[in-house]
């Protein structure tokens, strides 16, 4: 597994994506910087991390989803390479127009920062496959843009075909309103693309890695990237 | 040429602060208000003296950049 970790000016979960990459893997990731144009030669999986970039001007990823580097990001979507957005990421990746929807100002209004629940909602992607169906999973969140939506035909399209990655749910496992902190739409954290090669989702799963961290909650994700 | 390009969440899309400028408004004292939405406001200052090719470019702004056409819907006028 070659990595390639993205860096816009703003990012700050670089660090954080190339531990979890490297304790799964053993390999180290490469730093990307916006203004290049090229991949490095072998990447298998491009990871867009969490951050500010460019100060969430404009719209959170707006700016970021037309950094130089992102035609060479599309170029690897489209041979079929493998992509992850973590919050920010996320954000870019839906600005970029390779994930559908959008991510609005939490419902609240408040930024979040706080440990959430997710399930599993498929398991065998490059992205998920060290879970079992249906698993839960505690994640860290940090976002204040982070409430999911699109029109009821995509959610439509995007639960008929099997594309929902993560929901927020609570404690029993169920995706309650209570447990959807940020009003995304029918609890969604997380997405796939229709080739399920990309995968963006809100909360942290590289913040939980190692018990020093207070939890492995989130290294199945990084497993299962290695062994893809 | 000078535009401006006004944005605002498209209807259906949940507005919060609209929402809560709603509310602000109502516990200062002003009744009768409602529905707020909050959008921004971009002036653009296009060498362009065409009006027709300014909005047009305009309009190609806003549709590639300037807004998120999934949520936000935007117009484009002479300012």
């Amino acid at each position: 597994m070659h990595a390639a970790i993205i860096l816009f000016p703003g990012t700050n979960r670089e660090r954080d994506i190339a531990i979890a990459l490297e304790r799964a893997s053993g390999r180290k990731p490469a730093m990307v910087f916006h203004r290049e144009t090229e991949l490095p030669a072998g990447t298998d999986l491009v990871v867009l991390p969490g951050g500010f970039s460019y100060g969430d001007y404009l719209r959170s990823g707006a700016m970021a989803a037309h950094s130089p580097i992102m035609a060479a990001v599309r170029a690897h979507a489209a041979r079929g390479g493998l992509v992850l957005g973590v919050c920010n990421g996320f954000q870019i990746l839906i600005e970029a127009g390779l994930l559908p929807g959008g991510l609005l100002k939490n419902a609240t209004l408040r930024f979040l920062s706080m440990e959430c629940t997710l399930r599993v909602e498929r398991a065998n992607t490059a992205f998920t496959s060290h879970w079992q169906q249906g698993a839960t999973f505690r994640a860290p969140m940090a976002h204040g843009d982070g409430n999911y939506f699109a029109d009821d035909a995509t959610l439509d399209r995007l639960e008929g075909e099997n594309l929902v990655a993560f929901r927020y749910v609570d404690e029993h496992a169920q995706a309650t309103e209570a447990a959807n902190r940020n009003g995304s739409a029918r609890n969604i954290a997380g997405i796939f693309s229709p080739d399920l090669r990309i995968c963006g989702l809100m909360p942290h799963p590289e913040d939980l890695v190692d018990p020093m961290m207070g939890g492995i909650d989130g290294l199945p994700m990084f497993e299962s990237l290695a062994a893809a | 040429m000078k535009l401006r390009v006004t944005i605002l969440p498209k209807p259906g899309v949940l507005d919060p602060q609209g929402k809560a400028i709603a509310q602000a408004l109502a516990a200062l004292g002003f009744s009768g208000v409602n529905d707020v939405r909050a959008g921004k406001t971009i002036m653009l200052d296009l060498a362009e003296t065409d009006p027709v090719k300014a909005e047009a470019a305009a309009r190609e702004m806003a549709q590639k950049l300037l807004a998120n056409t999934v949520i936000e819907s935007f117009t484009v006028e002479p300012a």
